[in-house]
């Protein structure tokens, strides 16, 4: 055993680029997602969607699906169970005849094989009672709303000092709205479950990111003893924030699993499916004003922001969040207002608020430097505040400028004429621009971690956290040795299952932040009751600890993102061949798969930039785009050179670790610096994700 | 239709019995005929390795080799393929030792979630094969050269039926170049 001294972060696993523990298993396809667990005689489920966006089921004929072989049950409102909880009306399908958007589970064939579930279920009659519906999403509508406040417990509106005044007399001005359209957060591994309820006890193996908190709404919606609700996700194929929150997926596999009790349901959404019920990220309308003086510090900010929710259930994106701490400025005012439309619930996507508020902040932030005549990087320099003005606390740190300048050098920012179509390269114009990133250090409450010594020179560290894609078995596991002061190889770390330890989900980036924090208590806990020689057997278990310092300082991580856009003066086609990203996001418990999370977070940007919208159609309610084919995400030759570093950044406020949230930065700020690129390169200013090529062809 | 040749009609359901080898081992099985053979390898076989990311052919999650050319198995009904040869990421792993693609992904991180990995590795070998029999794609400029060089814009472009969310292309390139450069 090492000597390291437990509780604290000085051994050498932690900032050790080790390869990923389950790559072994994920390279030959063997970790087993949630479809892929074994169970005995399954069922298969295919769910019946709304045709309609409002109104009432009127009838339901399930008579030539019933009669076809293979079929068990043709589950609608007419024989579903009823829900214990109805609360939520997202998530209490199929306990009445009302439709409230379209894409609604109105019901599920179950079958013996996935081939005759859909089938049959294309042979259930359905017809409507249909009422008009309202899916037109406008900044001018009459009948928006101001939320009680925003996801994530913001408050919907601040306001510091007289803005339109300062505004009205301010030397420099601007003045611009930015739009950014519906996307939708398509992981990979489709939305899945694997539900078995056998005698009152279910077991659930969910694509999710949150086994616990999972657990805790099927007992509730079922009216079940969360003792017997067993939730099981070892490997996610992705999420960035989809399977965050519970959908009714999940009430529809449980369903079915109550029905036909004794049988494993199966349910795998399509593809097309991902785009009906899931979540999606709100269309935003942003509109910026920017007050300046003739030395190029903002007098005046103001960013109001109007956004999407559904009628059966309010969303309230933070779109304006990063803006009430991002720069100082004398006056300052945001707020947030919603449009409630017969849609499906608006959710998480990565980083929901701050990727499309940063887009337009960043954006409009390019417009004022060049206004102010000032280079992009020293206009942000010269704003650089000194607290947060939000919460007038002091940064735990902030190196924002140690970021811009980091990046401006490996860059080659220096020298760069802002003029705008300055440079071509035969039929491309080439431009370059920049953007700041910001991202909050979120600590999430109900993390628990035990961990017990197995007598063989092994400790069990037990936690019931989800890794989703960004590393969580690798960095725990990491972290469990630095905090026990022993190496990796003696760690037998177990998540994604309800039977460890509770864990908050694997949302806001905070997972490090709060299960890394709760196994350095553990471990302090494990140290002190049973020393550094401790028997078989001996155990301690210990929660997230509360942490005084966010009282007292506003921690967020920033970053710096630089890109090159060249665009095709024939076609429009925007090609971006190199990004830089800097990062300041303290200590970095693995600098390999770090890095991984920054270019995926940025290629993500490149997406939202570029490729992704999805389109709806206002006289159905329906996203028309909807799988990959037309839905555009980037592939392997969209992306090209990603340069990715972070600068030092000791930051001792945060958590034991010294770490800041990685997942999510990425994608704050860096459609803007495409985004500004495009600009520098044809002298188009695009206010209007994503950046396509009818867009710069006039 | 009756019964023919190991066809089975049951209602309108038509079963038929193919023989596939997977990964080196000869399996039997009887078919819905409207099941892909995606869903023959994950459901009735028990193989999971090769994913369902869109059961559509859009993103490639699901790519095998099909008697040595990768495909997109959720495209191909298994009927159609009674009597091939499949490959799958599991069975590039011989006796618990890595193909050197798959310890390239693990040491260049070519991968997060790890959904399409085993599709993007398929994927890969059935690419390199491609360039060394010489076939052109849409980045190579002379369509008659003798010799395909795998740079990464080649690598890239004949990649690009391999999406990937979480986005490791970045890693991906450089693991596969690691590869082709030997």
């Amino acid at each position: 055993m090492s000597t390291t001294a437990p509780g604290s972060a000085t051994g050498t696993a932690i900032g050790a680029p080790l390869d990923r523990i389950d790559g072994p298993q994920k390279v030959t396809g063997t970790a087993p997602y949630a479809y892929e667990h074994h169970v005995d005689n399954p069922l298969y489920l295919y769910p019946l969607h709304s045709d309609i966006a409002r109104g009432r089921v009127a009838r339901i004929d399930a008579g030539e699906a019933e009669a076809l072989p293979g079929v068990i049950a043709v589950i609608s409102h007419h024989n579903a169970p009823t829900l214990a909880d109805t609360r939520d009306r997202e998530l209490a399908i199929l306990q009445s005849d009302e439709i409230s958007f379209r894409g609604q589970y109105i019901g599920a064939v179950v079958a013996e094989t996935f081939e005759v579930a859909r089938h049959a279920a294309n042979l259930v009659s359905i017809s409507y009672d249909e009422d008009r519906h309202d899916a037109t999403f406008t900044p001018d509508r009459d009948d928006l709303y101001t939320p009680e406040q925003l996801n994530a417990g913001f408050p919907t509106d601040t306001e510091e000092g007289d803005v339109d005044g300062a505004f009205s007399s301010a030397a420099v001005t601007m003045d611009e709205t930015y739009t950014t359209p519906v996307e939708h957060n398509n992981p990979m591994e489709p939305h899945t479950s694997v539900a078995v309820w056998e005698a009152g006890d279910l077991t659930l193996y969910e694509s999710t990111q949150g086994t616990h908190s999972v657990r805790r709404l099927v007992a509730k919606l079922f009216g079940l003893d969360r003792e017997r609700v067993r939730v099981v996700a070892l490997h996610v194929g992705g999420g960035f924030g989809s399977k965050g929150l519970p959908h009714a997926n999940t009430v529809l596999a449980v369903m079915a699993a109550q029905v036909v009790e004794g049988r494993p349901i199966k349910f795998a959404l399509t593809r097309q499916q991902m785009f009906s019920c899931v979540g999606y990220r709100t269309p935003t309308v942003q509109r910026i004003r920017l007050g300046a003086d003739e030395n190029g510090r903002l007098t005046a900010t103001s960013h109001d922001v109007v956004e999407q929710t559904a009628k059966i259930k309010e969303f309230a994106e933070q779109t304006a969040y990063a803006t009430r701490t991002m720069y100082a400025t004398e006056t300052r005012r945001t707020t947030h207002r919603l449009a409630a439309l017969d849609v499906s619930v608006p959710s998480w996507m990565r980083a929901p608020g701050e990727a499309p508020g940063m887009y337009a902040l960043e954006s409009a932030m390019d417009e004022m430097a060049i206004k102010c005549n000032l280079d992009p990087i020293e206009f942000r320099i010269r704003n650089e505040p000194e607290l947060d003005a939000e919460t007038g606390l002091p940064y735990s740190s902030r190196n924002l400028v140690a970021c811009l300048r980091e990046g401006a050098e490996r860059f080659g920012w220096e020298g760069r004429d802002p003029t705008p179509r300055a440079r071509q390269e035969g039929r491309w114009l080439v431009g370059t621009g920049v953007a700041s990133g910001i991202y909050p250090v979120f600590r999430l409450p109900g993390s628990k971690v035990r961990i017990s010594y197995r007598g063989d020179g092994r400790y069990a560290m037990e936690i019931g956290a989800v890794d989703i894609g960004t590393g969580a078995w690798t960095a725990l596991t990491q972290i469990a040795a630095d905090a026990l002061g022993v190496g990796v190889e003696s760690i037998n770390l177990s998540i994604g299952d309800t039977d460890l330890p509770s864990a908050s989900v694997a949302g806001g980036s905070s997972g490090i932040t709060v299960w890394g924090s709760a196994i350095f208590e553990a471990a302090r806990a494990f140290r002190e009751r049973h020393g550094d020689d401790p028997a078989a057997g001996d155990t301690a278990e210990a929660g997230t600890p509360d942490n005084p310092d966010t009282e007292n300082y506003s921690m967020h991580a920033f970053a710096a993102y630089f890109a090159e856009a060249r665009v095709n003066e024939d076609t429009g086609e925007v090609r971006v061949p190199r990004m830089t990203g800097v990062f300041a996001v303290g200590n970095v418990i693995n600098p390999k798969m770090a890095r991984s999370q920054f270019i995926g977070g940025m290629t993500m940007g490149l997406s939202m930039a570029l490729h992704e919208e999805s389109l709806v159609d206002p006289r159905f309610g329906h996203v028309v785009n909807h799988d990959f084919a037309e839905y555009h995400i980037p592939t392997n030759a969209d992306v090209g050179e990603m340069d990715v570093t972070w600068v030092d950044e000791d930051d001792p406020h945060v958590n034991p670790m010294g770490t800041k949230g990685i997942g999510e930065i990425g994608i704050c700020g860096s459609p803007a610096a495409i985004a500004n690129a495009v600009y520098h390169a044809t002298g188009i200013r695009v206010r209007d994700l994503p950046i396509t090529p009818d867009k710069l062809i006039h | 239709m009756g019964q023919h040749n190991g066809w089975l009609r049951k209602g309108r359901i038509v079963d038929a019995e193919i023989t596939l080898r997977v990964d080196g081992a000869e399996r039997r099985l009887t078919v819905d005929t409207r099941t892909t053979l995606l869903d023959a390898l994950r459901e009735r076989l028990g193989i999971t390795s090769p994913k369902k990311g869109c059961d559509h052919g859009q993103c490639g999650a699901c790519t095998l080799l099909l008697d040595g050319r990768r495909v997109n198995s959720c495209l191909a009904l298994a009927v159609a393929y009674d009597g091939s040869e499949i490959i799958t990421a599991e069975g590039l792993a011989e006796n618990g030792e890595l193909h050197p693609l798959q310890r390239a992904f693990v040491e260049h991180d070519g991968y997060q979630c790890g959904y399409c990995t085993p599709g993007q590795i398929v994927s890969a070998l059935g690419m390199l094969d491609e360039a060394e029999a010489g076939w052109p794609s849409h980045v190579t400029e002379d369509l008659n050269v003798e010799e395909i060089v795998l740079d990464d814009e080649e690598i890239r472009e004949r990649m690009s039926g391999n999406l990937c969310r979480c986005a490791a292309y970045a890693n991906i390139v450089p693991a596969i170049r690691e590869v082709s450069d030997r």
